[in-house]
């Protein structure tokens, strides 16, 4: 056998063998999470476990390539990182009820699916991103973005985004579909320009002066804070202030965790999902994502704890999810994004 | 005797391949066809009020602008570079076709960041002007008129390509018999030259729109929301499979019209080139402020398509300097799924080409017809096509498996990247297919017959004389599939098994969390892999000077 022959041989087997035919404790994990962010969680869980994590991370179509693969599906477990995929996932019926007497202890009832399906693992808090220089206010509710006094000064990414989804959701779930579409609409007139880019851009576009708030989630924040040096500047220019709904707090978002329903390794799946709601995972959460943990008495993160005190909205997350699809016509309906 | 049956023996064996490959080519297209027959009334209605309209709209103006700025561009470069003599003509007939060494999404990427409020234009404007000014100087990329100028300045090659081809060759007698008629410069453009080079810029114009048919990364990076997108968000985000498959079938409509019209143009094309040896015109040389003109005006899209995106990651994979450890795995990745497909797709293609050369008959050319309708299918489009018949393939083998007793292997063809090779297969398969067929017309059919005659089996012939004859072709097709695959985001992106990333999937997760200048030296690569070839495609339209 040649030499050039055996190198592509073992390039080939490094594609055609599936990896994990290879270990023998093994747990995989389709994951919205980027790969980077997640594997300091994964490698420490092996570290404590001795069971391999495989994984996939996509942006999207997770719970549909689940679906389309069927009794068959490697899935164990699935992070997602927004109730829409949550609920996506449970409707696509890809999902099991996770019984687990740790996650009904750790995890407080609205954060977690009556069914059992889903539990959330860290929190996330839609907010706003103010410019220093121009923004004297230091309260806002969602209620009042929809003032003609900010025509022309508001930054937010496409309205179909799960975030921004979310959000509106919440919206409806609060004041009803009437309601909404008129704040929707207000909110669109107030729009500095076409909804676009991510959270990140929408606050560089506050930073560059195209606009005075933009709308953003916190971890975004705190990672341009933290972590690249070029993006410092985009969080230096803008502070965040932590909006609420009138007579109500301020809307958070979770990052869930769901248990496939055909897993083929089902104990190691909840095992993992266990070890997520730790002390330990909870604190490498808090500090390499910059979220708020689920677990109660987990230190914040100094960045996110420096935002000011979070009061979480107390409608139940279920009820948010359930006017997704609603919220999606209604941004379509108004031409959010157009 | 006997070697006459051995022979008729593998020339059906062959024949059986080429149908089986037509057959694995159709299945995408005839599986979305069946999805698209489930009812999907939930989506209908809020798809064709609210999301087909302005798919259809921005779909259209993209492939309006695409084509017509490519026309433009490709046209007039071509027209300088071979009908005109410059300072810097022979470096710009290098430069000028290498922005196809830049992925579209990498060019969206790139100038995004390049063009964004804070970026570098912004920076260097604010040198001159307050920030708050400069910004609104700033053109918004993110924008139907963006992604029409990104997308003509990285397509515009298949235009320049194909016209400089007819350019160069272009009958200098016509043009000199019109001249003594007292026909003008620009009566003899539009009598003469136009009606002649028509139909090759037709093939290239429909190539570029077949490339931004494909598109995905570009466009939903800013914000277009074409029908593939559409197709896309469908799938995801309203889990609607059916009526994913029924705007993919829409696409196919547009891919159809695309295609017909290339092989329209090629038909005419062949008659065009038909003249033997076309005596080359000498070219007018252009001096003073003209000659500078011409210099600026091919300078130009070469360096926007092509240098300004690779200065860029040059710069910035530079000052990161250092090199993320993933990306040596991504690479194997990249090069393993992509070897295995290229060699698939050769012998498949090869096959295919042989079978019609040694049967004839109509289901041999059909098949070889089929097979190349595989490039007009959107990776993503193919993608979700195949999901359905791999996933069955994978049930039927796990049913296998527990019938005689082994273990469950899974899902096979998915966990393994073959589902991702079979992607790249199909997609791919029409330029091995073209190429070697185009190959095997320049051989000429008496050697075929005096190897027979000597009573050489269809191997001998094959060993012999057509694969030594083949090789250019062989080559040029394996560094362009190659290449093809490299660059490959859809498919790749929605069938890659646990724990694989390639280079354009991790460039993509870069760009998607905002940090795309991380994933600067995957980008890289890729780019300075695809220069080779596309100076190879530059050779191949090329004609001895």
């Amino acid at each position: 056998m040649s030499r050039r022959f055996r190198t592509a041989a073992l390039a080939l087997a490094a594609v055609v063998l599936p990896a994990q035919a290879f270990a023998a404790e093994q747990v995989n994990v389709y994951t919205y999470r980027e790969t980077k962010l997640v594997q300091p969680l994964f490698d420490a869980f092996t570290k404590d476990t001795g069971i391999a994590v495989n994984v996939i991370s996509a942006s999207s179509g997770l719970e549909q390539r689940m679906k389309a693969e069927g009794a068959n599906s490697p899935a164990d477990v699935l992070l997602t990182v927004d109730i829409g995929r949550i609920d996506e996932a449970v409707a696509a019926g890809v999902t099991q009820p996770i019984q687990s007497a740790v996650v009904d202890e750790i995890v407080p009832p609205r954060y977690r699916d009556p069914d059992g399906h889903w539990a959330g693992i860290s929190m996330r808090a839609r907010v706003i991103y103010a410019s220093k220089d121009r923004v004297k206010q230091d309260a806002i509710t969602y209620e009042e973005l929809a003032d003609p006094k900010w025509k022309g000064k508001i930054c937010i990414r496409s309205g179909q985004h799960i975030y921004n989804n979310a959000l509106f959701a919440a919206y409806i779930a609060k004041h009803g579909e009437e309601k909404a579409e008129a704040w929707l609409r207000g909110l669109k007139a107030n729009l500095a320009q076409k909804p676009s880019g991510g959270d990140r851009e929408t606050a560089r576009d506050v930073a560059a002066g195209k606009c005075d708030i933009g709308i953003g989630n916190t971890y975004y924040w705190a990672l341009m804070m933290n972590g690249d040096p070029d993006k410092k500047p985009w969080a230096e220019a803008t502070r965040v202030i932590l909006p609420t709904f009138e007579g109500g707090g301020t809307h958070v978002n979770l990052s869930g965790v769901l248990l496939a329903k055909n897993a083929p390794n089902k104990a190691n799946g909840v095992k993992l999902i266990e070890w997520l709601l730790g002390e330990k995972a909870q604190q490498i959460y808090a500090n390499a994502n910059y979220e708020y943990p689920i677990r109660p008495g987990v230190p914040l993160n100094p960045t996110i704890a420096g935002y000011g005190k979070l009061t979480a909205d107390s409608l139940p997350i279920a009820k948010i999810a359930a006017q997704r699809k609603a919220a999606s016509t209604l941004v379509d309906k108004v031409g959010f994004d157009n | 005797m006997r070697s006459s049956r051995g022979a008729s023996r593998l020339e059906f064996v062959a024949l059986a391949v080429a149908v089986l490959t037509a057959l694995i080519v159709a299945a995408p297209v005839i599986s979305l066809a069946l999805t698209a027959l489930q009812p999907a009334a939930d989506v209908w209605p809020h798809l064709l009020a609210y999301v087909l309209p302005q798919s259809l709209r921005d779909t259209a103006w993209l492939l309006l602008g695409v084509g017509g700025l490519t026309l433009l561009i490709g046209t007039a470069t071509a027209w300088l570079v071979s009908s005109h003599d410059f300072v810097g003509r022979t470096l710009l007939v290098w430069l000028l076709p290498l922005p196809l060494a830049v992925p579209t999404y990498l060019s969206a990427y790139v100038y995004v960041d390049l063009f964004e409020p804070l970026g570098l234009a912004h920076r260097t404007l604010t040198l001159l002007l307050p920030a708050a000014q400069a910004v609104q100087w700033l053109p918004n990329l993110r924008s139907l008129p963006g992604a029409v100028g990104l997308l003509a300045l990285v397509l515009y090659p298949y235009v320049y390509l194909s016209a400089r081809a007819v350019f160069q060759a272009q009958s200098a007698d016509a043009i000199e018999a019109a001249r003594s008629l007292g026909a003008g410069r620009l009566t003899i453009w539009r009598r003469v030259v136009l009606p002649m080079a028509r139909p090759a810029l037709a093939v290239g114009v429909a190539l570029a729109a077949l490339e931004t048919l494909n598109d995905i990364g570009a466009s939903e990076y800013l914000g277009v929301r074409t029908l593939t997108v559409s197709v896309f968000t469908t799938w995801l985000n309203r889990g609607s499979l059916a009526g994913a498959a029924q705007i993919s079938l829409v696409l196919l409509g547009f891919a159809a019209l695309l295609i017909t019209i290339e092989r329209i143009g090629r038909r005419h094309a062949n008659v065009e080139f038909s003249a033997e040896n076309p005596r080359l015109r000498p070219r007018t040389p252009l001096h003073g402020a003209k000659g500078g003109f011409a210099l600026l005006a091919c300078l130009l899209p070469a360096l926007l398509g092509f240098v300004v995106p690779a200065a860029y990651l040059v710069g910035e994979s530079l000052r990161r300097g250092r090199i993320d450890p993933s990306l040596a795995r991504d690479a194997l990745h990249t090069v393993a799924l992509a070897s295995v497909a290229t060699v698939l797709a050769l012998a498949l293609g090869l096959i295919v080409v042989l079978a019609a050369r040694w049967r004839g008959g109509r289901i041999a050319r059909s098949a070889a017809a089929i097979v190349q309708l595989g490039y007009a299918l959107p990776g993503l489009v193919l993608a979700l096509g195949l999901l359905m018949p791999l996933l069955a393939l994978d049930g039927a083998l796990v049913a296998l498996a527990q019938a005689i007793g082994l273990a469950s292997p899974g899902l096979l063809l998915m966990s393994s990247g073959g589902a991702v090779v079979a992607a790249y297969v199909i997609r791919f398969l029409a330029v091995p297919t073209g190429m070697l067929k185009a190959g095997f017309q320049r051989i000429p059919r008496d050697y075929d017959d005096s190897a027979r005659a000597a009573g050489a089996g269809p191997l001998v012939r094959l060993s012999k004389i057509d694969l030594p004859l083949l090789r250019p072709a062989l080559v040029g097709a394996a560094i362009l599939v190659f290449v093809d695959c490299l660059k490959e985001l859809p498919a790749t992106l929605l069938l890659r098994p646990l724990n694989v990333e390639t280079l354009s999937t991790s460039i993509y997760q870069y760009a998607s969390r905002g940090s795309f200048e991380e994933g600067a030296l995957a980008a890289l690569i890729i780019v300075a892999a695809s220069i080779p070839p596309v100076i190879w495609l530059t050779r191949f339209s090329d004609l001895p000077e």
